[in-house]
């Protein structure tokens, strides 16, 4: 299975990836009009200081943690993809408190949101892979994978 | 071709039937359900009453569910004994059914202590169930005062349910702190605080010791006037088709980690079992939806043949009350560190240089992170531990560990 993996040496801590990524589940079409002078929201993060960066995002786990401990079982698992179904959460943070990746945090309503690859919104692949001005982050199948 | 049986149909059964169907796509499941519902998140039902769910989303599987894994459901039947010896279930109808694996799931019922004139209570209630949530829904209205007993998670679940639906909430329990179980004093104290300043009453320490139809009179001398009452004491565990039969039942139905009762070919899960907490170190009920999840998969994959272990269970939750959110998991022994921030307070328990448990109020960010390490046993002296007294983040782990955790290019 294909999946977001970040080159923590080659990261510039620029933050690109969590305006990619927010604008890319923002459903509009002019990115200015999108996050200009908001608070984003995006589900990839970078975490670290001075000169350790790196992004984080879901691992889509084997096992998912946050599948089994979902209290409204809005979380599934589907052809390796872990997704929310946000109608169903009701943003008691369970998923937040068993992710062992530290990997996914609510979005401004409150109601739970992770990656999901890209898959269904506009991009079809990785905005934060597309985007990333180093090439830090990468899409792909790698041997060893679980 | 094995015939299975579950009793119950909560979050546990559902994990057993997935558990069972990972291994075995033939075998003939049969769910006896006591409630008359598709299976629905239970701790939803304050979110029903507070207008953030619905019957159709509390579902905690899709329509199709049973359908989809081969299940026939029973719905409005209670198993009333287990012969372990012709290895059948008897149904209150008197329906008798065969099994070969057969798992207990029943879950826990709300344990109401002796007190005087109860009887006396018209709209009394408990808030365990669906069909008390929507029981209690029928009586709400804008002006009506309702008295909760029990100040744990259930009692100020509902609480917060029903807030913006009935004029004023007092909440009474015996012991000195609100949510007790999970809880020290100062945490408490800074919930009940936030509670209370939403208009929200509390007498602690204090319990009812008799009513009348519409008044409690408090063990202390106090009386409380109330339209509504809600029962939230307490809970046990529903171990009686096992105990009756002779099985091995203690404060639950004890399990190993296979999730096999005492009685061979017979498995049980969820809150009605008492499995290893590996924070703890020995067993206990784990009342919580995610360990029924696991402990429900456990038991299904080894009722289906398969070799599955459940080693790494532990105490966790995550609940907020009118946006106040709180983690708390593991155990509280050990020495304790406190980090305290305008956000909010965060403790660790640390003992033979693991970290045993934490309870953080507030910022709550990438918790999961320290979760893990409880889980997984990560000795602090392999992490950087005291970075987590700013921020919980992955900056904790050598450039190595994290290298292994997010698979990045070696
Ligand atoms: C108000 C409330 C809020 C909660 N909030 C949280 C939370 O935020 N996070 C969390 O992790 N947990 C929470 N919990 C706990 C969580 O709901 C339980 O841990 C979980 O539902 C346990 O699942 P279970 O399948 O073991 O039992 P249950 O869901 O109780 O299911 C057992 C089922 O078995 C049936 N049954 C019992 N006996 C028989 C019989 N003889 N024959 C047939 N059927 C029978 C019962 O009718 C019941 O439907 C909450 C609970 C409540 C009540
Ligand atoms: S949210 Fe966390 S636990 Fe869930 S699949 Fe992603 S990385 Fe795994
Ligand atoms: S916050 Fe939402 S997605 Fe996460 S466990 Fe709670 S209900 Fe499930």
């Amino acid at each position: 299975m294909k999946r977001v993996y970040v080159n923590e040496e080659w990261c510039l801590g620029c933050h690109l990836c969590e305006y990619n990524c927010a604008f890319a589940n923002s459903g509009l079409e002019n990115m200015v009009f999108a996050l200009k002078d908001k608070k984003i929201f995006p589900r990839i993060h970078v975490e670290g200081e001075d000169r350790i960066t790196f992004a984080v995002s879901c691992r889509h786990c084997e096992d998912p943690m946050c599948v089994k401990s979902c209290i409204a079982g809005a979380i599934t698992k589907k052809d390796g993809v872990v997704k929310i179904n946000r109608n169903k959460c009701v943003g008691c943070l369970t998923c937040v408190l068993v992710c062992p990746y530290g990997a996914l945090a609510p979005g401004e309503d409150g109601i739970m949101q992770k990656c999901e690859l890209c898959l269904e919104n506009s991009c079809g692949a990785p905005a934060c892979v597309t985007g990333c001005p180093n090439k830090a982050i990468v899409y792909e199948e790698r041997s060893g994978d679980q | 071709m094995k015939r299975y049986v579950i009793i119950g149909n909560g979050t546990a059964a559902a994990g057993i039937i997935e558990g069972i169907r990972n291994v075995d796509k033939e075998g003939r499941i049969t769910v006896i359900s006591g409630e008359d519902h598709h299976v629905y998140s239970r701790p939803l039902i304050s979110y029903y009453l507070e207008g953030k769910t619905d019957l159709e989303r509390m579902k905690y599987r899709p329509d199709d569910f049973y359908e989809t894994n081969g299940c026939e459901v029973l719905f409005g039947k209670q198993a009333e004994s287990i012969d372990k010896d012709g290895k059948t279930v008897k149904l209150c109808d008197g329906t008798v059914i065969t099994y070969d694996k057969l798992a207990v799931a029943t879950g826990s019922r709300p344990f109401v202590p002796q007190m005087d004139g109860l009887e006396k209570v018209k709209k009394k209630f408990g808030f365990m169930t669906l069909g008390d949530a929507l029981e209690l829904e029928k009586v709400l209205t804008k002006d009506a005062n309702v008295l909760i007993v029990g100040a744990g998670l259930i009692g100020l679940k509902c609480a917060e349910g029903i807030y913006g639906r009935v004029g004023h909430i007092t909440v009474c329990d015996l012991a000195d702190r609100v949510l007790s179980s999970i809880l020290d004093s100062d945490c408490a104290a800074i919930v009940e605080k936030h509670l209370e300043s939403k208009g929200v009453s509390f007498i602690l320490s204090d319990t009812a010791a008799s009513f009348e139809e519409k008044r409690a009179y408090m063990r202390s001398g106090k009386t409380v006037d109330f339209d509504i009452l809600v029962l939230a004491v307490g809970v046990r565990a529903n171990t009686g088709l096992i105990g009756s039969i002779g099985g091995n039942v203690n404060r639950g139905i004890v399990v190993n980690e296979k999730m096999e009762t005492s009685i061979p070919g017979i498995y049980a899960a969820g809150d009605c079992a008492e499995g290893y907490d590996s924070a703890l170190g020995s067993n206990r009920v784990l009342a919580i939806l995610p360990n029924a999840y696991m402990q429900g998969f456990t038991a299904g994959k080894n009722m289906a043949g398969s070799e599955a272990a459940l080693t790494n269970a532990i105490p966790m939750n995550s609940i907020g009350f009118f946006g106040l959110h709180m983690m708390t998991a593991g155990v509280y022994e050990g020495e304790m560190t406190e980090e305290k921030s305008e956000e909010g307070v965060k403790r660790f328990f640390v003992k033979d240089g693991l970290l045993k448990g934490f309870m953080i109020i507030g910022s709550t960010e990438r918790t999961g992170i320290l979760t893990s390490l409880i889980r997984e046993k990560t000795p602090l002296d392999t992490v950087d531990f005291g970075k987590v007294r700013t921020l919980v983040s992955n900056m904790i782990f050598t450039r190595e560990m994290r290298r292994k955790k997010f698979g990045g290019i070696v």
